[in-house]
Formats: structure tokens, C-alpha cells, sequence
């Protein structure tokens, strides 16, 4: 399932497929390793502190800053049809750094390094299959989150 | 250990090679680095073969460029680390001599790139970050540097006007060389004019994709002096890593593997930075060679921007970069650009560089690197 996520999805499987599953029920997930308990983001399968194969996903608040950013104008091919777009990574709250377009609560002009932001789970709704993505808005947007998985 | 030269070199012309193979392009630069070097092919024992194999058609390019050189039986292969794909191809050649394996090696960096459309190149080089969690959001090529000179911006005060004049700068020498693609000098406005591609970097910060290939043949130390009056020595190489995926990299303002890179390769030729006299950088855009600047020690961290500002990377400045055009004025066929740095220190070590020679440039320095950082090669060459 983890050709859910992303726009263009270039790699459909994975050890952490579950962020997929997740991320479409409104959660972001971290994995967490179960012998020395080190929090990755991105998730791995894998412990980067200890190299134990057994992770439990962890919920991450999604609070972050950002490091840096871009407005891309020359669109690489599969995007065409949203560019231009800004992408920025964000150090995140706990743990680890995330890479995600911006978000229409933030106006391009006001998006500077350092400020706070927030990842909130998105879905394509004009997409006939289910592909689930997040972006970057202003701190204290709410969105819903289900119990389904 | 046994020193390895480089005593014959050939350049093709860099840029839309619509009249020709990929392994025609390779046998131009044969070549010419056979007359270069008066070299005679029986002598060549082996060939290494730079380049990315997703851009060709033809698969395993290897085979059909020995086939093609007449080089069959002997052995080839290919060697692959994104833009640095060439300087792989050296570093494996002077492994291969200096472990006594072969003695006389073709070193060939080629890439025929302009068979894709530019959206096309723009998702394939965007697919050298982490495919799982960045380049489902459309990250380019030109994105991930556009991230790094924001941040260096930001940190340092690195300003647009001081990129422009890297380009300004690279174009400068361009027009001054026949190899090179674009051949016009501009001005830091014109940069300033162009088309946005991914802010703050617009057309004339970036690079061109290209065609073009580059034949180096290199020797053990008493052959390359049988074969050359004025061998020029592969004294000290360096290569180093970085993570594929930006989310790893506590600091996004400079590449930790060319800095890594570059001591090794000073320690092995047993200099300093202050001794490199002319250097070729991997200015895939002008953030990259702002940010070579500082991590090859040519100026301390942050001052890049100055040190093109106050023109220390032009002739007569403190370290000439990219006197040659660079990647930016060449054109960056990515196989062959490793390869064209060395071609042009070699040129430059032996004195034969016309208008834009560095006078008593005895060491010289190249950097590529390989996608945004993952893989740095530094050599410093040097004439006896």
C-alpha cells in the first residue's frame, strides 16, 4: 500500500508500508525501535542506533520549522499540472526532518527559515485511486483524524 | 607506490551532438588523446568507461565503446556515482595501475544526454534524492541546490548578485574556450533576467544538460615517462560520501564529502589549499561552486560569496576556478565531466592554455560530484 503515498509513486514497497495506512487515517508516524526505543523520521525498518529489525510506529506531532525551501517553476515530468509548487524541509518537533509542499494556509511570500509549522495528512480527492501526501501550514490548523486502522 | 600520469588527453566539442553515437563521441576523444600523447593503442591494456547508464538507449555501454576503439580482448568496464561517474572511472584506473594490474589505462567520460526532453532529465536527476520520501513531491535537481543556497543565504548573507557572478565569471572563460558550449559573455543583469527555475536559482544559475565525451590515458610512472616529455601526476585523490537523502544532512549549506574529500586528497599530496594554483570545480550551479569554494579550503566557511565578489576565483585572484567555463559555460554532459576538469588542469599544468593560462600553475585541483553531494572526488594533479 505504500504506492498511496506520494503523488507519483516511485517505490511501492516497504518494511514501513503501515505510514501509508496511517497517514490516510490523519496520523504521521514515526517507527520506534522496540529493543533500545531510538525514534526514527522518516520511519525505518531497520534501527539506525542498534540495528534490531523490530520497530512499533510512534505518532509524531507533526510540529516543525523550517530549514530551508524552493519555489520550482521548471517542473520535472509527472508534475506538470500543479507546478509551480513550493517544497520546504522542517526539522521536526522530536525527531528527524520531513520534505513536503507547502499548503494554502501560507502564503508564499510570508514563508521564511525558522518559522513554525505544521504537517497536516492530505488526500488527492480528484484521484480515483487512493494517494495520501502532507503539507506544510500554519501552526494550529486542525484536521480530522479517524480510528479506522 | 608507483606514481600514474596522465600522458595523452582528447575533447570533443560539449554540447547538442545530434550527429553523433555515444560511441562516436567516445572516439573523437580517443582519438585525440592517442595524438595527444603519440600513444600506440597496443599499448593500452584496459579501458574504464564513465558514464550514467540511464540516459542511453544502448545498455551496458561498456561493450560497445571497447568494440567500437578496436580495444577487444582486452578488459572494460563501466563505473557509475551520478555526475561523478568519470572521476570514478580515474580513480579506478590509478586503483588498477596502482596495484600493479595494468600499466597502461583509457580512461573514458562520456554521456549523450539530449535524446531526453528536459522535463524527463529534470524527473531523473530529481530521482537522485531519496525516491521514498522526497521525490514524490517533485523535488528536482536544481530544487535541492536552489534548498542549499536559500539556507547559505540565510546563514551567511550570501546574496543573488554574488551567484550571477560565478555565472558571469564561468562565462567569461567560456567564450575563450573552443570546447564549450556556450561561448558568449553575459552580464550579472542578463543572469538576472532569465527564466526562475527554482527560486532563488533562474536559467543562468544552472547548468546545461549536454553531449560530449573525454579520453585521459594514463601510465605507471616509468612508462608515462617513456611515453611523455611532460607527464602531468595524479598525486593526491580523494573520495568521500554523504547521505542520499537531504533529511540526514545536519547542514544543507555546504557538501561535508568534497570537504572530506579534498583533505584526503591534500594529505595524500602532502599540500595545503594555499598550494593549488588553478582549479576545476563542480559548478552544476552557482550556489555549487560558492559552496566548493569554502569546503575545498580556498576561503573560510561563509565567505564564498565575497571571495567571487572580490574576484579571487579569476585569473590573478588568490585561486582561479573554473578557468575553463566550468560546467555552467562547457555544458555538463555528466559522464564526461570529471574527466573534462582533468583534461583542463592537464592543459593548464603544461603550460598550454593561451589567453586563459594561469602563469606557473605547477598544482592543480579538480572536484565533481555526484548528484547533491552523495559522492565527492577531489584530485590534485601536479607537473614534475
Amino acid at each position: 500500500m505504500f504506492n498511496w503515498f506520494g503523488k507519483v509513486s516511485y517505490c511501492p514497497h516497504t518494511k514501513v508500508e503501515g505510514f501509508a495506512r496511517h497517514l490516510k487515517d490523519g496520523r504521521v508516524m514515526g517507527s520506534k525501535c522496540d529493543a533500545c526505543g531510538e525514534v526514527s523520521f522518516p520511519p525505518r525498518a531497520d534501527c539506525p542506533a542498534c540495528r534490531h529489525d523490530a520497530f512499533t510506529y510512534t505518532e509524531m506531532s507533526g510540529q516543525g520549522t523550517v530549514v530551508t525551501f524552493t519555489r520550482i517553476d521548471a517542473a520535472p515530468a509527472g508534475f506538470e499540472d500543479v507546478t509551480p509548487f513550493t517544497v520546504g524541509v522542517i526539522d521536526l518537533e522530536e525527531t528527524g526532518r520531513l520534505l513536503a509542499w507547502f499548503g494554502e494556509t501560507i502564503d508564499e511570500s510570508d514563508i521564511r527559515i525558522g518559522m513554525p509549522v505544521q504537517v497536516v495528512p492530505r488526500m488527492f480527492e480528484e484521484s480515483k485511486d487512493i494517494k495520501v501526501y502532507y503539507t506544510l501550514e500554519k501552526p494550529d490548523t486542525e484536521w480530522v483524524k479517524s480510528n479506522t486502522s | 607506490m608507483t606514481r600514474v600520469g596522465v600522458v595523452g588527453i582528447g575533447h570533443t566539442k560539449f554540447g547538442r551532438r545530434s550527429d553523433a553515437t555515444v560511441q562516436e563521441l567516445a572516439y573523437e576523444a580517443y582519438r585525440g588523446a592517442l595524438a595527444d600523447g603519440d600513444v600506440d593503442p597496443a599499448i593500452i591494456d584496459a579501458s574504464v568507461i564513465g558514464s550514467v547508464p540511464e540516459y542511453h538507449k544502448q545498455r551496458s555501454l561498456a561493450g560497445v565503446i571497447q568494440e567500437y576503439l578496436d580495444l577487444n580482448p582486452r578488459p572494460t568496464w563501466l563505473t557509475e556515482v551520478a555526475c561523478a561517474s568519470g572521476s570514478a572511472a580515474i580513480r579506478t584506473a590509478w586503483m588498477g595501475i596502482r596495484a600493479g594490474v595494468h600499466d597502461v589505462v583509457a580512461v573514458i567520460g562520456c554521456q549523450k544526454m539530449t535524446e531526453l526532453t528536459t522535463a524527463e532529465i529534470l524527473a531523473l536527476m530529481g530521482r537522485v534524492g531519496d525516491v521514498q520520501w522526497e521525490s514524490i513531491f517533485g523535488t528536482t535537481f536544481p530544487g535541492y541546490y536552489a534548498m542549499f543556497a536559500q539556507r547559505h543565504m540565510h546563514d551567511y548573507g550570501t546574496t543573488e548578485d554574488q551567484l550571477s557572478q560565478v555565472a558571469v565569471k564561468n562565462h567569461f572563460y567560456g567564450a575563450r574556450n573552443d570546447n564549450a558550449l556556450f561561448r558568449k559573455e553575459i552580464t550579472v543583469e542578463k543572469a538576472q533576467a532569465s527564466d526562475p527555475v527554482a527560486s532563488p536559482l533562474n536559467v543562468y544559475d544552472c547548468c546545461a544538460n549536454a553531449d560530449g565525451a573525454v579520453c585521459l590515458i594514463l601510465a605507471a610512472e616509468p612508462k608515462a615517462r617513456e611515453l611523455s616529455d611532460k607527464p602531468v601526476w595524479l598525486d593526491g585523490l580523494g573520495c568521500a560520501t554523504t547521505s542520499m537523502s537531504v533529511l540526514r544532512r545536519p547542514d544543507l549549506t555546504g557538501l561535508p564529502s568534497a570537504a572530506d574529500a579534498a583533505n584526503e586528497a591534500y594529505k595524500m599530496a602532502g599540500i595545503t589549499a594555499a598550494d593549488v594554483k588553478v582549479a576545476g570545480v563542480h559548478d552544476c550551479f552557482t550556489i555549487a561552486e560558492i559552496m566548493a569554494y569554502e569546503d575545498l579550503g580556498f576561503c573560510a566557511k561563509g565567505e564564498g560569496g565575497a571571495f567571487i565578489a572580490d574576484k579571487q576565483a579569476y585569473i590573478g585572484g588568490s585561486t582561479p576556478v573554473n578557468v575553463d567555463g566550468g560546467l555552467k559555460a562547457k555544458g555538463h554532459p555528466i559522464g564526461a565531466t570529471g574527466t573534462s576538469q582533468v583534461y583542463e588542469i592537464v592543459r593548464q599544468l603544461r603550460g598550454d592554455c593561451g589567453e586563459r593560462q594561469v602563469p606557473d600553475a605547477d598544482i592543480g585541483l579538480t572536484h565533481n560530484v555526484g548528484g547533491i553531494g552523495q559522492y565527492s572526488f577531489v584530485n590534485v594533479l601536479r607537473r614534475d
